[in-house]
């Protein structure tokens, strides 16, 4: 009989104090608040930007959610190989605008060893005041699209619900809006 | 190394959705999740050497302090293990911690509380687990706080916790309450929770044989993370 996880509590609205301390003015704890930086000056690949805001229910956006991201390096390796390369990222959405936004590189293809290719995607891992449990869903790219086809995720999604999944090139930025409710709600995965 | 990890139990969880708790009201997706077997991008996750940490990351009581200085407050010791749901201990594992201060007070822009700050507590602190899976922490009792959910609703004394392990689809983020707190029914964060022994997993005990005679009290809060054993898929697509 296997044991129960400890259960999820809401990250709460001041999730900053403990994921970015410094992003909320405690200073001198830590040096810089971790996930930052997931590129180093020589990774390898195309360097993208990946940006978006969080809506609720009401059409307005979340200004106190934190963000996390883990995805394969340009050469699709999960976890990356890439020494310049980190795979994972955290920002806290602006307290403004809401935007959060990862400077790194384009996943390539990670095929495993069972023979399955896995598109290029970036997961994202949401939590905030109001959210019991944290969200997660996945990026994809809309150029991809016979690799998304045979993605052994995106393809078990309902048609109907696989463009949110897809991020928009707007500005020379990669755009991954997230909707927590409504018409465009975003699929939220339970992998 | 990436190893299938088992459904998580949503049952035991709390639902997106708990009307009590008005925030989750606008922000709890309507539509069930899509129910898939775990793959190499959940099974994976980042790394985080003890090279991370500073000297003083695991004391909240000096960490944020002038020079000489502490944090006011009743000292604390919180110590536990990380295991995996095979009861086996989880090394290597990122533990991050907040809190208010002893007074109830977070130190954040958008907290408007009257309790004064405690200008030598900041409330954040992290770790790496041991071989053993143990961690420990130095910090002052953190205070009850009234919030705005209700009339006269109230926050059971609580430090955040927030757990990255091995694997990314281990992520959690979950609270720590303080066994005895009369505060912990009336809490609909916490009565989110559906089962009452699951909320008994969140509450820490004190435990005196690891307390310091003249120095602190210690409470003993063991976390279990997703994985270790090899449950089934069902293979339906839920929520499909």
């Amino acid at each position: 009989m296997a044991d129960a996880e400890s259960p999820s509590q809401t990250a709460g609205p001041y999730v900053h104090i403990g994921l970015t301390p410094n992003f909320t003015g405690i200073t001198g704890v830590y040096p810089e608040d971790l996930g930052a930086v997931m590129c180093g000056d020589a990774a390898l690949g195309e360097r993208i930007t990946l940006e978006g805001q969080i809506f609720d229910g009401a059409g307005d956006v979340l200004r106190d959610a934190v963000v996390e991201i883990w995805q394969a390096d340009a050469a699709g390796n999960l976890p990356p190989s890439d020494p310049d390369f980190r795979g994972w990222g955290r920002c806290a959405s602006d307290l403004k605008t809401g935007i959060f936004r990862f400077d790194t590189v384009r996943p390539g293809v990670a095929t495993t060893a069972d023979g399955d290719n896995h598109a290029p995607h970036i997961i994202l891992w949401i939590v905030a005041r109001g959210i019991n449990i944290g969200l997660q869903t996945r990026c994809y790219f809309p150029d991809a699209a016979q690799a998304n086809a045979t993605d052994p995720v995106f393809s078990a999604v309902p048609p109907d619900r696989q463009p949110r999944l897809l991020a928009r090139h707007q500005d020379g930025v990669w755009r991954f809006d997230i909707h927590l409710q409504g018409p465009e709600e975003t699929p939220f995965f339970d992998l | 190394m990436s190893a299938a990890l088992p459904p998580r139990d949503r049952d035991w969880h709390p639902p997106a959705l708990a009307p009590d708790y008005k925030s989750s009201r606008l922000r709890a997706p309507t539509q069930k999740l899509l129910r898939l077997p775990s793959t190499i991008s959940e099974e994976t996750g980042p790394v985080f050497g003890h090279d991370t940490l500073g000297p003083l990351d695991a004391d909240l009581i000096t960490n944020f302090a002038a020079s000489g200085e502490m944090a006011l407050g009743p000292r604390r010791c919180i110590r536990g293990t990380v295991r995996d749901q095979n009861g086996r201990p989880v090394a290597g594992v990122l533990v991050e911690v907040w809190q208010a201060n002893a007074a109830g007070r977070y130190r954040h822009v958008n907290e408007g509380y009257l309790a004064p700050l405690d200008p030598n507590f900041g409330g954040c602190g992290r770790m790496i687990t041991d071989a053993e899976g143990a961690y420990q922490f130095m910090t002052v009792q953190p205070a009850a706080y009234p919030w705005p959910n209700a009339p006269n609703a109230w926050r059971p004394a609580h430090i955040h916790f927030s757990l990255s392990g091995p694997a990314f689809g281990q992520r959690l983020i979950t609270q720590m309450y303080f066994e005895g707190d009369p505060l912990i029914p009336l809490c609909p964060i916490v009565q989110a929770i559906p089962s009452g022994k699951a909320v008994e997993q969140l509450v820490a005990r004190l435990d005196m044989p690891h307390s310091e005679s003249m120095d602190y009290l210690t409470y003993r809060f063991d976390i279990t993370l997703r994985g270790g054993v090899q449950t089934p898929f069902e293979n339906k697509m839920e929520g499909m």
